[in-house]
């Protein structure tokens, strides 16, 4: 039995194999210090960014200029929100579209429906998803000012702003929301 | 018996718990006496009737099948596959759960890989995506998937779950349902990408910002506020999975992989991270990941998947043919780290016997474990147990209830997610005929 081509032609193409896989990384400059990042990253400016640049914290910042009533929203949302969310928000009206308007208490049970009023720690997080997922099927198609007052009219029918209330970068995170001091942070050494 | 006494090596079969379980011993550097442990219930055969004479099959007398480019399961595992909450593809979400209970070891095949998307899986060119870091940094910096591809890859196991896996079991009484549908919004994979602390590094983060905001580029640019500090502990940008470039449902072409933490945080299709100095409070971490209490408190930024495992084999949909030699086996996982320990019990939690652990055991992963078993046809109950090397156990179902709660009438679909971080046992019922049902003990 001859084993012994075989692996000399294993051997060769090893040998060549090596020699073929060294010259692309000896092409490469070594990096001095083989911890430091290989600073791939393109230098982009902020503004470049500005259409990306939607996340809103809950202290307002990153809230764009603009201002909606809740009469300015009631048009819109009979044109662009109902067929999901039914009318004044109870929703129900769609597969998966949430209900807008009320709460039961969250003392009923850990398996209360979570709704704006009953469960939401800010009035900011209305507004961004808003404009970042709404309307579901054509999301960012609202202008600012239509996000605020859409905002503003559903904050209104849970009766947290008055039938009046402008909402805007200033006023928007002003709103007090109810359940906001239940919410407790029982491992705070992850932060 | 005799089998072994004449090689000279008894095997251990002390029972190490009631209801027949064998000590695991049994199964370390015994291969051969386990293998004969586990067919010995049907020695009996022997004396039966004559089975027919071996033969030939059909396939082995033809030219098979030549190999496809991407090969597939065998057409008779046909069966082995996600369960769909939206099969009829409605216009909203969908969840596709691991078939736990017909699959083994740790890895989930990238096929099977739970998913869930809350606005379709957005169809990435990865020549067009971009992933930016921007905000509280020094200089804001543009990755594509070619430049990500040019560093150094970190690679690791890692479990990724939904917060509200296993949420059925808030149901206050058991669903008769598969650990599929209870259990399968976990998976196990084999992750590589590039360290994110590298990439903030290179962008100059602000050390004062305590916060990210991960977000995707699906049709809800989902988000989630991460904690810089699990940032700098072991979160990758992955960009491989198992081997290959991610699933379009798992994140394609890039992810954020925060080990342990909510899956949700795994923000999938990631386009964005901005350093900020405090959390968005975004609609997934207000509304759909973050839990009410008994009694009305909600929690905030829990993140961490609690120590958990559940018995996949036997489960409910098997069945025990007859009494004799079974090998109970499942998964345990931590969100906090190893597993440290897993013991089993089939009498529904009076005593309980430690079960052998699948090496290696990885950080925040799948752990296997396995119990030999000796079913004597009597009525039994399977429980797993698990404890993590940071000493956080798995919970019995009574403490568990009374610090989380249950539900006040009885769920009627496993879809539902009356809550989230359900970790407690997982009871299968097994009645004298060898029918598996869910039970709480």
């Amino acid at each position: 039995m001859s084993t012994r081509k075989p692996l000399l032609a294993c051997a060769v193409a090893l040998v060549v194999g090596a020699a073929l896989a060294q010259g692309p990384i000896l092409a490469q400059s070594p990096s001095p210090n083989p911890g430091a990042s290989p600073g791939l990253g393109k230098p982009i400016t902020e503004a470049d960014i500005k259409q990306w640049d939607i996340a809103v914290l809950p202290d307002g910042t990153n809230l764009p200029a603009g201002s909606g009533t809740p009469a300015q929203g009631a048009k819109i949302y009979a044109e662009k929100c109902v067929a999901c969310h039914a009318e004044g928000g109870k929703g129900g009206g769609a597969p998966g579209a949430g209900q807008l308007v009320g709460g039961e208490p969250l003392t009923n049970g850990i398996d209360t429906v979570k709704t704006i009023a009953n469960y939401y720690a800010y009035a900011t997080t209305v507004f961004d998803y808003v404009r970042r997922a709404m309307p579901y099927n054509a999301p960012r198609s609202l202008a600012d000012n239509e996000v605020y007052a859409l905002t503003a009219y559903i904050l209104s029918l849970n009766k947290l702003i008055g039938e009046n209330d402008a909402m805007d970068a200033k006023t928007l995170p002003q709103v007090k929301m109810p359940n906001r001091d239940n919410w407790i942070m029982p491992y705070p050494d992850r932060i | 018996m005799s089998h072994f006494k004449r090689r000279g090596r008894a095997p251990s079969y002390d029972p190490v718990a009631g209801n027949g379980l064998i000590n695991r011993r049994a199964l370390l550097g015994q291969g051969i006496a386990v293998a004969g442990a586990m067919t010995a219930g049907a020695a009996g055969t022997v004396t039966g009737a004559a089975a027919e004479p071996i033969k030939d099959e059909p396939w082995s007398l033809q030219f098979g099948s030549t190999l496809p480019a991407v090969q597939t399961p065998s057409r008779f595992e046909k069966d082995v596959v996600r369960s769909l909450s939206n099969p009829t593809g409605e216009f909203r979400n969908s969840h596709a759960r691991t078939p736990h209970h017909l699959l083994s070891g740790t890895v989930t095949p990238n096929s099977l890989h739970f998913s869930i998307d809350h606005c379709g899986v957005p169809d990435i060119d990865p020549a067009q995506h971009k992933l930016v870091i921007h905000g509280k940094v020094r200089q804001p910096l543009e990755f594509t998937l070619e430049s990500l591809s040019r560093y150094p890859l970190e690679t690791r196991m890692a479990f990724v779950e939904c917060a509200g896996n296993s949420a059925p079991m808030f149901s206050n009484e058991p669903l008769q349902v598969t650990a599929q549908a209870i259990h399968g919004l976990v998976s196990n994979s084999e992750w590589a990408g590039v360290k994110l602390s590298t990439l903030l590094d290179e962008a100059g983060i602000d050390r004062n910002a305590k916060w990210l905001v991960a977000e995707g580029a699906d049709a809800q640019l989902l988000d989630r506020s991460i904690p810089v500090k699990k940032a700098y502990d072991d979160a990758l940008v992955a960009i491989y999975q198992n081997g290959e470039r991610l699933m379009p449902g798992n994140g394609y072409p890039m992810r954020l992989l925060v080990p342990g933490y909510q899956g949700n945080m795994n923000v999938k299709f990631l386009r964005r991270i901005k350093v900020v100095d405090q959390p968005a409070m975004t609609f997934f971490e207000t509304k759909n990941y973050s839990q009410i209490l008994p009694g009305g408190k909600t929690w905030r930024f829990h993140f961490l998947m609690e120590v958990k495992s559940f018995i996949t084999h036997p489960s409910f949909g098997h069945s025990l043919k007859e009494p004799g030699a079974y090998a109970i086996s499942g998964v345990a996982y931590s969100g906090a780290g190893r597993i440290a320990k897993v013991m089993v019990s089939a009498d529904g939690g009076k005593s309980w016997g430690e079960a052998a652990l699948q090496g290696p055991v990885h950080d925040k992963a799948f752990t296997r474990f396995t119990m030999p078993w000796r079913w004597d046809g009597q009525p039994a109950v399977l429980q797993s147990r698990a404890w993590d090397e940071a000493g956080n156990v798995q919970p019995l179902r009574a403490e568990f209830v009374a610090a989380r709660g249950q539900t006040n009438k009885p769920l009627t679909t496993p879809l539902a997610f009356p809550n989230q971080h359900y970790n407690s046992i997982t009871s299968w019922g097994i009645d004298s005929k060898g029918e598996i049902k869910h039970v709480y003990a």
